[in-house]
């Protein structure tokens, strides 16, 4: 496994994410308010890529008629068959013992770090001060 | 930079020996305009000035959510613009070149006409369908074959039409809806099987359509996971209704397509219904055979979406009592539940049994080869 820089934080609002290839795979990150997630882009189940999904968030009920939303924004749904994967570990909700997507190590590191590793060449660009993205794959 | 490579070609799923055809595919208008030429100035101003009025009461859109806007993939949405389904180049790269289909079946939905309130504008609206397959899409891509859309609660008028598209090869069945006025074993129906076996097609039964009655016998539900579950039991109704009237013992030569039904129900229905028959059939004296063997003669059942019990072998033996034989492979492209053909079948399933499935049964029901 190694690290690749992907893109610059700025490229990736909150509630953002990309398709970026690294390793040949292609992985799909996200930002969640600040914090970087990285899912292969594919549904383990039919195969889809999950980039194309709705973010949604966690419907929980305890009886009929009572229910809790939280964590909006957090999960991203199969642009398919609608399986929904949380973002910060790969996990499906529906059934988390069987279907889940491999999540990537995926963190933000300072931009003068990056200039010393062998990905400099095409992926920094000039606003050295700048935070990148960085996705070990 | 990083750069992301297109996906490599995807390709036909290798135990499709026997060819790839696609049962379920539901192509759409890209708005009502489509039709215009192939409807009189008269049912234009009727279509634009009143429009399509499903029995399902007088409300706008679907009575369920439908897990994705119009129930399709988020990623079928042409890039050109358009809804789902209605760009041939992009069905063409998302689902014939990207899977090797051979064969594709079109099975028109809503807007069709079909069902509807009223009956002059079914029958000009389906007879419009046709026309724009033939002119949108069979004549332009040869891997494609209409189905013939009919005005279904009327017999006459469905019939008509039957004859009048049955002399194009490019139509491979005759199109009905699994929820209808009365259950389609009813004799109102069967100028619609008398032309079918008279011109040779099949007849498809693709579950949706509204009735004007209740999705269940005991009510509305209130749920579309409650809908999506109930085709299952309308389709019972259906081939217990067909079988018990006789409409088999009347067209020998009629065989019917249950589409996007399931099949899990097919066995246990014809163990009740063989059951009720030993003891009760002095009430249907023209029923002749066990509702079992007529089934296991004339009727086929198509795979998406397909039963996922949690142990394989209760699939198998659902899919050995139906027959391996009568198994067809559907995608129903481009709806969310789309069927990747490369991973819709099993590969539990032997793969000789499997090929027949992607194609072969397909091939000679519908006669593409």
């Amino acid at each position: 496994m190694s690290r690749h820089v992907v893109a610059p934080v700025s490229e990736i609002p909150p509630g953002g994410r990309k398709v970026v290839e690294a390793a040949g795979k292609r992985i799909v990150v996200f930002n969640l308010d600040g914090e970087f997630f990285a899912l292969l882009d594919r549904c383990p189940h039919q195969g889809s890529q999950l980039s194309g999904g709705i973010l949604c968030g966690l419907t929980q009920s305890d009886e009929p008629g009572h229910y809790r939303f939280s964590r909006a924004g957090e999960f991203v749904r199969c642009p398919w068959h609608q399986w929904e994967f949380d973002i910060r570990t790969g996990k499906s909700w529906f059934d988390p013992r069987r279907t889940k997507v491999r999540p990537f190590p995926a963190g933000v590191a300072e931009g003068s770090e990056l200039v010393e590793g062998p990905y400099t060449a095409e992926t920094i660009p000039v606003r050295v001060e700048e935070a990148y993205v960085v996705v070990e794959a | 930079m990083n750069l992301v490579r297109p996906i490599a070609s995807y390709g036909k799923p290798a135990a499709a020996t026997l060819g790839l055809v696609d049962v379920d595919i539901h192509p759409r208008v890209r708005d009502l305009s489509e039709f215009r030429p192939f409807v009189s100035d008269a049912d234009w101003h009727r279509l634009t000035t009143y429009g399509i009025h499903a029995r399902h009461g007088f409300a706008k859109g679907y009575p369920f959510p439908k897990a994705a806007p119009l129930a399709c993939r988020r990623d079928a949405w042409p890039p050109g613009g358009g809804p789902p389904a209605s760009d041939l180049p992009f069905l063409q790269e998302q689902l014939l070149d990207r899977y090797g289909l051979d064969v594709g079946v079109l099975n028109p939905l809503q807007p069709s006409g079909q069902g509807d309130v009223n009956d002059g504008l079914s029958i000009a609206l389906t007879s419009a369908v046709n026309d724009w397959q033939i002119e949108h899409w069979l004549r332009h891509e040869p891997r494609l074959r209409g189905s013939i859309v009919v005005p279904y609660e009327d017999g006459p008028a469905a019939a008509a039409e039957i004859r009048k598209r049955a002399g194009d090869p490019r139509f491979c069945q005759v199109f009905l809806l699994s929820r209808t006025c009365e259950p389609l074993g009813r004799r109102r129906y069967w100028p619609i099987y008398e032309a079918a076996a008279e011109v040779g097609l099949p007849v498809g039964i693709h579950a949706f359509g509204y009735s004007g009655h209740a999705m269940t016998s005991t009510g509305w539900p209130s749920f579309y996971v409650e809908e999506v579950q109930e085709h299952a039991t309308s389709a019972q109704a259906q081939v217990a209704s067909m079988v018990v009237e006789g409409v088999f013992e009347r067209f020998p030569g009629l065989n019917v397509v249950m589409i996007e039904c399931g099949f899990g129900w097919m066995p246990s229905l014809a163990w009740r219904l063989d059951g009720a028959w030993k003891r009760l059939r002095d009430e249907v004296p023209h029923l002749t055979r066990a509702p079992s063997e007529i089934m296991r003669e004339h009727v086929f059942v198509s795979t998406q979406p397909i039963e996922e019990p949690e142990r394989p072998e209760h699939l198998l033996d659902a899919m050995e009592w139906i027959g391996w034989d009568r198994i067809l492979f559907a995608s129903d492209y481009p709806h969310w539940d789309f069927d990747d053909p490369r991973m819709a079948i099993p590969s539990f399933i032997p793969e000789e049994k499997r090929a027949a499935i992607y194609g072969g049964n397909a091939n000679r029901i519908y006669r593409f080869r």
